[in-house]
């Protein structure tokens, strides 16, 4: 019966089908990043020799370490295409032994290295500068537990996160976060950069969930904090400081999280507004009536939705509208959900200025489709060609303003602004696209939206990380004092500074 | 190929009246996973909605209200009390009113199209549609059946996996295209009669909000098998339901020498 009804679009994890979007620079290939970041020099470490290489065969073995350029190319390119390093050399190790050694190797011969998971980060920060030994976890892909009463699971950082969704789902579980990433990424990658996600609202952030993990420092040693109990408080929590660091405080290579039970009814509502006020009622609107069902809320404004028809050929079902919105419900009982669903649309329609154009997905098709307008937005914008991206967390009201400036700012110099984001949790997304890579263009950007959200006390970036991208402007965010001591901590837990150089904290 | 069946008029006057059979079944995208007693597949807390050959039935009998070629559209689901959430979906695409015939949740497994076709026979006694639109087939049981049964019942003419509906060249009656294994087949129908809707029809319709709220005071009739005087007898016994065998592992090979020795050693090969 399946094959009957291939005419759907495909689902959002349209990163795992997608090959890499074609790069609009010359030939092909992004530029090297030294080309585009010609200030940022290499810093005092060993160059590779034959004898290392022949140490990490003696570890991994030869099938696993890469040396070929044309294989060893696609580790030095992100995601987004706007980044390539020159890495000489990937290394596949498949157990934190391995791992351990392989650090310890560096660490002695002070040979920089970056942590590689599923490569898909947005800042930057999971590929090389120079000839950084790239350290890929996709082969520590083991699912070690799930407790089903407890709902600990229980995996190795290379485990990609919609395949541990699958196998939560398996016991009435269900992974606490969702990203468009995510038949992509991996947990590994997913807690060095604290990612957020489409549910964050609902379930929290991966700090919360993450009851424990298993690291290797930059000097070598495995740091042992697996733990799967709930509540812990003996110590310091040192988990804490390597959720969020990027990887640059040292390679993760187990975690146990905490999943929630998985729901069994998800409902969706799809709104279109016509002002960002419009949007802040319904929002207000949808915490009052959906209270402890809403799982999700998040906003697009008529920009992205234009790039999402035009460049992927997605239909919309609803009208032209300056806004659209996503709320999404998640509970136990079907019935209970949607009276509550309906008590909601019933207000939203009566509200002055509220939506009257809307749909409520009635099968997994529908819903799967209107997720996809918002899923599939990065990918979209960068048909255009390259794409500037920003994420900011800023207060409700003063999320949109920022487009609008923006947008004046740069009329005429770029194909579209467009914003969307995690309305729920204050979370903008901002992208500008040129045809081509554009100095000028990035010179009208930066560092003026950041500028821009320090006056207002916002964060430069919300949940994308600093990477390499936004190391240089941790301090609009983040007072000098603590810049400081994150500094003393790194010099503590990575003396040499091998673990993934150039990233997260400013040079000096 | 015209096939003409016979040249009854069609009440043209103030459009057809159709009926619209909507079926609730499991989702097509759930995966669906047989019980440990192997006695049937597990329903219980997986998501049901309207099997989609019904909703692009319920699409096609709007669009043609849209048209003016239908007056009223009528939706009708034989099921459980659960089936009139599939049958407030199709009144918020548009449908008029909806007719709900309950069956008791212990009779539900043993339904089968035979009984199906039999309550929407007595259904069309009284409703008297010009014009029965059912989806060729659930996604549960694959049956394709319960259209052509009922045409049999009613002693009505059936246009099965239609792929366009459109009124005959003299406006009489229905010209029906088909999707047959050769392609298409378009014939003419007179009215009163039984469609089934084929994938390529239309493509259905998200309901809108304020068809949504209008669908919840649109009316929504009861009935009861034994109202209909029909006998839900079950005529089959289910011994017993089994996965699908797991597709083994194939084999990989180095080097063309090694495929043509593995097919030799199977035989495949001389």
């Amino acid at each position: 019966p399946q094959l009957l009804l291939r005419r759907r679009p495909a689902s959002a994890g349209a990163f795992a089908l997608l090959a890499r979007p074609a790069s609009s620079a010359s030939g092909g290939l992004p530029p090297l990043t030294t080309e585009i970041h010609p200030g940022i020099k290499r810093g005092a470490f060993s160059q590779l020799t034959d004898a290392d290489v022949s140490a990490f065969e003696a570890i991994v073995g030869g099938d696993h370490v890469i040396k070929d350029a044309d294989e060893v190319l696609s580790y030095n390119i992100d995601w987004l295409r706007i980044c390539r390093g020159q890495g000489q050399l990937v290394l596949r190790p498949k157990t934190t032994e391995e791992v351990s050694a392989i650090v310890r190797h560096c660490n002695k011969r002070r040979l920089a290295v970056v942590p590689q998971g599923g490569n898909t980060g947005l800042v930057g920060g999971s590929v090389p500068l120079f000839d950084e030994i790239v350290i890929s976890t996709s082969r520590m892909n083991s699912l070690l537990s799930i407790d089903p009463v407890s709902g600990v699971l229980v995996a190795e950082a290379g485990c990609v996160l919609e395949q541990l969704d699958r196998e939560a789902a398996s016991q009435g579980l269900m992974m606490p976060l969702d990203l468009g990433a995510k038949g992509s990424c991996q947990i590994g990658g997913n807690l060095a950069t604290n990612a957020g996600g489409l549910r964050l609202l609902r379930y929290g952030s991966l700090r919360g969930t993450t009851l424990g993990l298993e690291a290797v420092l930059p000097t070598g040693q495995v740091l042992d904090c697996l733990t799967t109990l709930r509540k812990d408080n003996t110590g310091y929590d040192i988990k804490q400081l390597l959720i969020g660091s990027e990887g640059t405080l040292g390679i993760i290579t187990k975690a146990a999280i905490l999943c929630p039970a998985r729901p069994k009814s998800v409902q969706l509502a799809f709104l279109g507004l016509d002002s960002f006020q419009a949007v802040l009622d319904t929002y207000r609107l949808a915490r009052r009536s959906l209270g402890e069902i809403l799982s999700a809320f998040e906003f697009i404004d008529s920009e992205s939705m234009r790039a999402v028809k035009k460049n992927l050929g997605l239909s919309c079902p609803l009208g032209e509208h300056s806004f659209y919105v996503l709320a999404e419900t998640s509970g136990s009982n079907e019935t209970h959900d949607r009276e509550k669903l309906d008590g909601f649309i019933e207000s939203v329609m009566s509200m002055d200025g509220c939506a009257t154009d809307g749909t409520v997905a009635q099968d997994a098709g529908q819903f799967a489709h209107l997720w996809s307008l918002r899923e599939r937005i990065v990918e979209s914008l960068l048909v255009d060609g390259y794409e500037y991206k920003y994420d900011v967390s800023l207060p409700l009201a003063d999320i949109y303003r920022l487009v609008e400036h923006m947008r004046t700012r740069l009329d005429g110099r770029v194909i579209r602004t467009a914003g969307y984001g995690h309305l729920g949790d204050g979370n903008l997304h901002l992208n500008f696209t040129t045809p081509k890579f554009d100095a000028k263009v990035l010179e009208l950007i930066e560092p003026h939206v950041f500028d821009w959200v320090r006056d207002r006390r916002g964060s430069v970036s919300a949940e994308h990380g600093l990477g390499l991208k936004k190391s240089q402007y941790i301090r609009h965010s983040k007072a000098d004092f603590a810049v400081r001591v994150m500094a003393e901590v790194k010099r503590l837990l990575d003396p040499n500074g091998i673990m993934n150089p150039y990233k997260v904290l400013p040079d000096e | 190929y015209i096939h003409i069946i016979n040249k009854a008029d069609m009440a043209a006057s103030k459009g057809l009246k159709i009926l619209v059979g909507c079926k609730r079944v499991i989702d097509y995208a759930v995966k669906v996973r047989v019980k440990p007693d192997r006695s049937g597949v597990v329903t219980e807390g997986v998501k049901h909605s309207m099997n989609p050959f019904d909703e692009i039935a319920v699409e096609e009998a709007v669009r043609m209200k849209e048209k003016k070629l239908a007056g009223e559209a009528v939706a009708i689901s034989v099921g459980p009390p659960q089936s009139q959430e599939t049958l407030r979906t199709a009144l918020a695409m548009g449908i008029d009113r909806a007719i709900h015939v309950e069956i008791p949740l212990a009779q539900l497994e043993k339904l089968q199209p035979i009984h199906v076709s039999k309550l929407l026979a007595k259904v069309c006694e009284s409703e008297k549609p010009d014009l029965v639109i059912l989806g060729k087939q659930a996604i549960d049981d694959d049956c394709n059946q319960t259209g052509q049964m009922l045409a049999a019942l009613l002693d009505w003419p059936q246009a099965t996996f239609a792929s366009k509906i459109e009124p005959s060249q003299d406006s009489k009656q229905l010209r029906v295209t088909r999707e047959v294994d050769g392609g298409l087949e378009t014939i003419d129908v007179s009215v009163p009669a039984v469609v089934t809707s084929d994938l390529r029809l239309n493509e259905p319709r998200y309901a809108t909000l304020p068809n949504i709220m209008k669908a919840k005071k649109k009316p929504l009739a009861k009935m009861s098998p034994d109202q209909l005087g029909v006998d839900l007898q079950p005529r089959q016994e289910v011994i017993s339901v089994e996965d699908p065998p797991v597709r083994k592992a194939g084999a990989k090979v180095e080097s063309v020498e090694d495929l043509v020795g593995k097919l030799r050693e199977k035989g495949l090969v001389k």
